[in-house]
Order: C-alpha cells, then structure tokens, then sequence
C-alpha cells in the first residue's frame, strides 16, 4: 500500500478529530507510565475524564447547531450557571425533604423549571437575534451578562447550597464516578459508566438524527451556508433561527443540571468562560464559524480532546498556567489542519513523505 | 509607435492538479491597440489573466514585457512593470475617497508617507481622461454609481501609469449608455499607447471595440486575426469547437389562456404600479436597462421583495405576498445573484436541488435520504448537469453547470411560474443554447416563465411578449415581432 495515500486518506476524512483524539490520548498514556504514575488510563480516571467531557459536550451539541447555522452563543455559560443556580434554589427552599411524599413533585417542578429557564434563554437570544437583525455575536455578548445578573439575583450574589438531604438521589448520582457500582445504572456491556455520559451519548444520537433525517436539520445547513438562499428556497428563516437557539437552550439547561450534580452547589458566575469551552469543543470538532459545517461526532471528540488535556496535564502535574496555553495551541493548530484539509492544497502534500511515488 | 509588441505570452502552461488549464498559449499585445480574447467558460481565459496578473503562477512559458521578462509575484509586481487589471467584480475600497482609492498600492512619496496634495494633479488628470473631470477626489467611492466606480478603476489604472491594462468582462454591469461611455474611453486609451485585452461574452461588443481577436478552446489558442475579417459564426464555431447552427434554438409552443394576474404592483422605491397578465405556456420577456426595477419587478411577484401596493393572482385568487404562499401557488424564481443568492454554494447539489421541496421527502418528519439523491440524480440527468457526483458541493462546479442546477431547482419544485432573473449571465454560448432550449421546452409544456434579461438578441430570439421597463414603470407590452432592438432601446431610455 501506499503510505502517503493512507495518509492522505486519514486527512482528508471526517474521522480527523478522532486521530487527533487517540494522538493525544496515546501520547499523555506514554508519558505518564514514564514520569508519572500510570494512572491516565485507569478506569476511574477515564470515568472521570468521560464525564467532564459530558459537562462540555450536552451544551456543546446545542452551539454546534448554532454554529451551523452560522451563529454564535456567548451566553452559554452564564445560563448554564443560571439554570443550574435556579435548580439549586428548588432544592434548597423545597417545602419537603426527600423521601417525604410530595417529594417526587418538588423534583418535577424544580427540573421543569430548570429546562424552561434554558428555553427561555434560548428565546431570547434567538427572538433578539431573528427579529433586530444585530449579529449573533453582539446579542449574546449583552445576553452573556444579563443571566449572569439574573442568575445573581435568584442566589442573593452568594453560590447556593441545598441540603444534601434535599437532592433526589439520581441527580447525586448522576455524575458520580468512584467505584460503587450500585451507583450506576450499568445497562449494556460497559460496566460503571458515569450516568452523565449515557445522557450525552443519547442526546449526542438524537441530534445527529435531527440534523440528517429532518427537513429542519437540512434547513439549520441551508441557512449556515446561505441565508439569502434560504430565504429564496422557502425557508422560514426567522422561525428556524429562534427554533435554534431555544433548543440550544434546552442543551444548556440539561447542561446545568449536570453541573449541579456535578459540583452540588449553584454559583452564577462560575459560568464565566465555560461558554469559550463549549464553543472550542465544536471548533476542534471540524465546526465552521462562517457556518454550513460542523458535526456532532467531531463536536464529542473536541469535548474529549480538552478534558484529556486537562486531565494529562494533571496527572502529570503541569502546572495549570501551562495547560492554558497547551489548550490554546491546540485550538488554533486544530483550526489550521481543519482548513488545509478543506482546501486540499496539493503543496501540503508534497511536505508529506513521498518515498512511495505516486504511479 | 503603433503596432509594436508590449505583451508577448510565450507557450504558457498552467495545470490544477490532473487539469490542464492551459497547454501552451501564445498571445501578443500591441501597444494602442485592444485584443479581445475570446472563449466559453472553462477555456482557460480566467486563468490566463490570473497568471498575468500574478495572482497565479504558470508551470512553463514566458511573458515578455517591452524587451524584459515578466514573471510577476503578486499585484505590486503587476503594478512595478506597468499592467493593470480591472475585474468583472469591482475591486475599490467603497468607504474610501475616490482620491485614496486611485492611490491604494501607491509606494508614496519616500518613507511612506502619503502626501495627497502632491500626488492631487496625477489624481486630476486621470480623473479628467476617464471623464470625471467634475468627480471631487474627496469624494467617497461607494457613494458613486457603478459606472463611475468603473471608471475609477480605469482611472486608477491610468495613476499607476499602466501600459497594459486586462479588462475582464468590464461592461457585465453597466447599463447600455455607460458602455457608450466606457467604449469611448478605451479608444482614448489607444491613442495614448496602451495596449489592452479585453474579455468579454459579448461578441457584437467585442466588435466594436476590439482590432484583433485570439480564441482559446480547451487551454489552446484555436484561432486569431483582425476583428474585421472574422463574421460572428466563424468565431463562434472556433469558441464550441463545432458548427454552431442555430444561438438561439426554439421550440413551439403556443401559449392559452391568461392566467396570473399582477395588478398595481408596487414596491419601493421600485417597481410602480405593474401591471401584467401572464398566459400558460408563454415566455414573457422582460428588458429595460440595468435599473430601471426589472430585478426588483419580479423579486416583488416572487415575494422576496417588500410590495406597498397591489397584488398578485394565480387563477383569479390572490395570493398572500409571503416566500413560502408563493411558492405553494406555484411561482418559482432564478436569483440574478447566482453566487451569493441563487446556490448554497458549500452545501451538496442534491441539497441545494431540493431544499424549496424537501418535504415530499419524509415520512411522519423523516427524510428518506435514499429516494431524495434517486429523484435529484434523475433530474440532473434531464437537466444534463455534468458533475462528479450529485453529492459534490457546488462551489466546485463551472457557471454554466451551477446554473443549471439553479434552474433544476425550481423544476424540482414543480413551479408553474418560472421567474428568471438573467438566467444566461455569465454563461459560455454552448450552455446558453440549452438554456433556450429548456425554457421552449417548459412552455410547450404550459409553463409560464418570466425572462428578464440585459441581452436584447436573447430576449427577441426566445420571447413571445416583451415588456420594456424604464423608471420601474413597464412602458410598453407587444408582441415580439412588434419590436425591434431600437425601438427597445428608444422605450428603455425614454
């Protein structure tokens, strides 16, 4: 065979946030059993790096849309850290404690609420957005802070703790990633995976379906591409666009829930930055900021591929500065290698070993 | 000095990838004199200009300039030996001063430093040679008509002190006394001694201002001389490589009865009070100079435009003026715009075939993506779309196949009132014919299409009505053996 072709082939597929993946992960393993001690793979470190990038992927599945239809959401973050806050705030003043009957409506209404405030978030960006005509970007900076406001005055400016006894024992357990395994839901063949991952795999299914198999998900493409296309086609533009952004917020909110879980407390501006996270994960994963490109597999390998980072950089105690500025070298080197890629170009190639001549 | 060679192209080729744009091609420019080069798209023209202009390199051959070799790296290299380009598209800075524009990529006058009342009498007399004597430098350019901006681009050429200037397709936007115009000036330019290539799809236009005339086939010379000996047909065949008997193929059709109506039509600033009666199986022409509200006429009936007033029927029932009620009753339409407007450009061809009728494609929500690419492949068939595979992005296609998958679009969706918007701009005569071919095709089958065209042979050639806009008012409707190209004109310009 043909080595420059293979590479070549591995280049050009869609499957290149998945190498690049497997790269990394490979290459923080090796160094760990080196200098560290060996405990990048381990099963419990996977779980844990499996579920952080839950955390980043559920919101990051509603931007990738976004971002597909060429917008932006910089607001994600903060109404992340909303809707988590108003959950908190459910379980903290809920008239009865759990196991009392009654409960099991506190927790319905207390995650009602919760989705409601991501759709709500989602609407208004999406209304703003469809209605003023003012680029994405714009609305959701200003929208960024106004949750960040909203959210600190439902938390009184402090961070929100609910009685332990108040948590419904599935959210606790939800992005629980020790070693009892009467903790997980253990269905399928994997043992122990963390409940949050199950979650994103579902949701990650869902949305590949929505994108390809509906008229909506060929019209979110249409519009990223070609607005004014769109339009001439028959589109509903404006509808589509807030539909985006209210399901986006959907996303967030679910993201949310899994940050309660994940942290048991509810703090507005932790949300500050998570957005910049989100939005990364989309871009490694192959998503376009003009718009018409992204996916939802790449989106999952960009979430991996920042928490593996993370993670390795950890385990090897890099000290935190550093990781930083690891993970932004990889977002931009990422960026580059996705544009060679789309623009082929034939000198790229030559740079590539060519033993092997092409016949 | 009239007739010696500026300009010598020598045996350049040029390949993308496993493509030969060009395989040696030979080309001489004299100065004072306009050498139309001539070719369907694809033939390797672009890329020749890109090539002279730096913006590619050629893989062999030479160019000469004066008695020196030419290899330019880039637009200033361009500028340094004294050639020009001016671009279909135009290429000024619209929030700057015409002055700023003229002396963009200018080195000024030592440490780089613009000294603009220094460069003001070369800004002038450039001014005043294009005609625009009455144009103040300060002035901002994107304030300016389009004609004018043209001319700033030709005067911009002239304060670089170009003695080669390649124009591409420079009058595809310019109403017709603006190519006057434009015409006039470029024999100005002869007498000062630059010497020019002028590209252009319009052949009567080539002949009236160019001397001589080189044909490129396939990334080949095929042919060249004097303008004056050459008759249409001869360069014709030389562009298609055959015989090309008939530009404009018919076929009969007769249209019935009248069947949408367009009542007090108005939108704003254009059109004005429209009013139309449109017949089955009728090709309906529009002509009229570039803004006078044809665009907008037709934008306004498909919907995509605001209407003020009036209203528009199919069948005696008035149809809601939304995109989508529009589209329901039957209206389809082809942005002039093909670029931006018309094509999703990165989306597949199967996507952009069917996006105005996906939803003959699901079940219960569900698209069936398998019968979706059968029925787009099938259509791509009829419409004779050459492509390597129906889900290829259509940025990669050439304009004429674009185009066509334009127009498969709107067959796609079943319309029974194709509204086109110069449906043939920017495409080579042999996929021209076709177009004519299909538009007779889809009135004999009832259809009624709405042709708005700049290009009046056209117009006449494939019409059975015209109506001749001016001011966004349609002046005069007749039957097309009732008109004449002048008395086009005359109505168009009143």
């Amino acid at each position: 065979m043909n080595f420059r072709r293979i590479l070549k082939a591995i280049f050009q597929s869609q499957l290149g946030p998945i190498f690049a993946l497997a790269f990394i992960l490979m290459l923080f393993a090796v160094a760990d059993q080196r200098w560290s001690s060996g405990n990048y793979l381990s099963p419990r470190n996977f779980r844990v790096m499996m579920n952080s990038a839950a955390l980043i992927a559920v919101p990051a599945l509603g931007m990738t849309m976004i971002i597909i239809a060429a917008g932006i959401d910089l607001s994600a973050g903060t109404a992340l850290t909303l809707c988590g806050t108003v959950l908190a705030t459910q379980f903290k003043y809920a008239a009865v404690a759990a196991g009392e009957p009654g409960f099991a409506w506190v927790v319905i209404q207390a995650v009602c609420l919760t989705l409601l405030t991501g759709c709500l978030c989602g609407l208004v960006n999406g209304g703003l957005i469809s209605l003023t005509k003012v680029v994405p970007f714009i609305v959701t900076l200003g929208t960024m802070t106004i949750f960040l406001g909203v959210g600190q005055i439902i938390s009184k400016e402090s961070t929100v703790y609910a009685d332990e006894k108040n948590i419904p024992e599935w959210l606790s357990d939800f992005c629980y990633t020790g070693s009892n395994s009467e903790r997980y839901l253990n269905f399928g063949i994997f043992p122990n995976v963390p409940n949050s991952v199950l979650l994103t795999l579902i949701l990650a299914f869902a949305v590949v379906l929505l994108l390809r198999y509906t008229v909506f998900g060929r019209n979110v493409f249409a519009i990223g591409s070609s607005e004014s296309t769109a339009r001439l086609c028959g589109v509903n533009v404006p509808f589509t666009i807030i539909a985006v952004y209210t399901l986006a917020g959907v996303f967030v909110a679910l993201g949310g829930l899994m940050y309660y879980a994940n942290v048991k407390n509810g703090n507005p501006s932790d949300g500050m930055g998570k957005e910049l996270e989100i939005i990364a994960a989309v871009v490694l994963g192959g998503g376009s900021l003009s718009g018409g490109r992204g996916s939802i597999l790449g989106t999952l390998m960009g979430a991996l591929i920042i928490t593996a980072i993370r993670s390795g950089c950890a385990q090897l105690s890099i000290l935190n500065t550093y990781t930083h500025i690891i993970i932004g070298g990889i977002i931009i080197v990422a960026v580059i290698v996705d544009q060679l890629r789309h623009g082929s170009p034939e000198w790229f190639f030559r740079l590539l070993p060519a033993k092997t001549a092409e016949n | 000095m009239r007739g010696q060679p500026i300009l010598e192209v020598n045996r350049i080729c040029k390949a993308f990838g496993p493509t030969k744009a060009l395989r040696g091609v030979d080309l001489k420019v004299r100065a004072g004199e306009v050498l139309a080069l001539i070719g369907e798209n694809g033939a390797g023209k672009s890329t020749l200009l890109k090539i002279l202009s730096g913006a590619h390199r050629a893989d062999s051959g030479q160019m000469i300039i004066g008695d020196r070799p030419y290899r330019p790296a880039g637009p200033s290299d361009t500028r340094q030996s004294g050639v020009a380009m001016i671009y279909q598209e135009l290429n000024l800075a619209p929030e700057l001063s015409v002055e700023d524009n003229l002396l963009l990529g200018d080195r000024g006058s030592g440490c780089g430093l613009l000294i603009r009342k220094r460069q003001r009498p070369k800004v002038r007399e450039a001014l005043e040679t294009v005609g625009l004597g009455g144009l103040s430098p300060t002035a901002i350019v994107g304030e300016q008509s389009i004609a004018t901006q043209q001319m700033i681009e030709i005067a911009r050429a002239l304060v670089a002190e170009a003695r080669i200037i390649l124009l591409d397709e420079p009058t595809s936007s310019l109403p017709q006394k603006d190519v006057a115009r434009l015409f006039s000036i470029i024999n100005d330019l002869k007498e000062r001694q630059i010497g020019m290539v002028y590209i252009s799809h319009f052949l009567e236009e080539v002949r009236e201002v160019a001397d001589r005339y080189t044909v490129l086939r396939d990334g080949e010379n095929v042919g060249e001389g004097k303008m004056e000996d050459a008759d249409d047909d001869t360069i014709v065949s030389l562009m298609v490589g055959r015989d090309v008997k008939n530009l404009f193929p018919t076929v009969p059709h007769i249209p019935g009865e009248p069947w949408v109506r367009v009542q007090e039509l108005t939108g704003f600033p254009y059109p004005k009070k429209i009013n139309i009666e449109l017949r089955r199986g009728e090709i309906f022409g529009i002509a009229g100079l570039v803004g006078a509200g044809r665009t907008e006429l037709i934008r306004t009936v498909f919907g995509l435009d605001h209407s003020s007033a009036g209203s528009v029927s199919v069948n005696g029932k008035p149809i809601p003026s939304t995109i989508r009620e529009r589209i329901k009753a039957g209206f389809g339409f082809i942005s002039e715009d093909r670029k931006n407007e018309g094509l999703a450009q990165d989306l597949s061809i199967i996507d952009n075939l069917t996006l105005s009728r996906l939803g003959d494609y699901t079940t219960m929500g569900v698209l069936n993506l398998k019968r979706r690419k059968q029925a787009a492949e099938e259509l791509l068939k009829r419409v004779q779309v050459k492509c390597k595979a129906s889900d290829q992005a259509v940025s990669e296609l050439s304009g004429g196949n674009q185009q066509k998958v334009a127009i498969a679009r709107i067959l796609h969706q079943q319309a029974d009132i194709l509204l086109m918007d110069e449906p043939t701009k920017g495409i080579d005569v042999g996929t021209k014919a076709e177009v004519y071919q299909m538009l007779g095709e889809l009135a004999a089958t009832g259809k009624t299409i709405v042709f708005v065209s700049s290009y009046l042979p056209e117009l006449l050639a494939v019409c059975d009505r015209i109506g001749v806009m001016s001011r966004g008012e349609l002046r005069d409707i007749r039957d097309t053996v009732d008109w004449t190209e002048e008395e086009v004109m005359r109505v168009a310009i009143v």
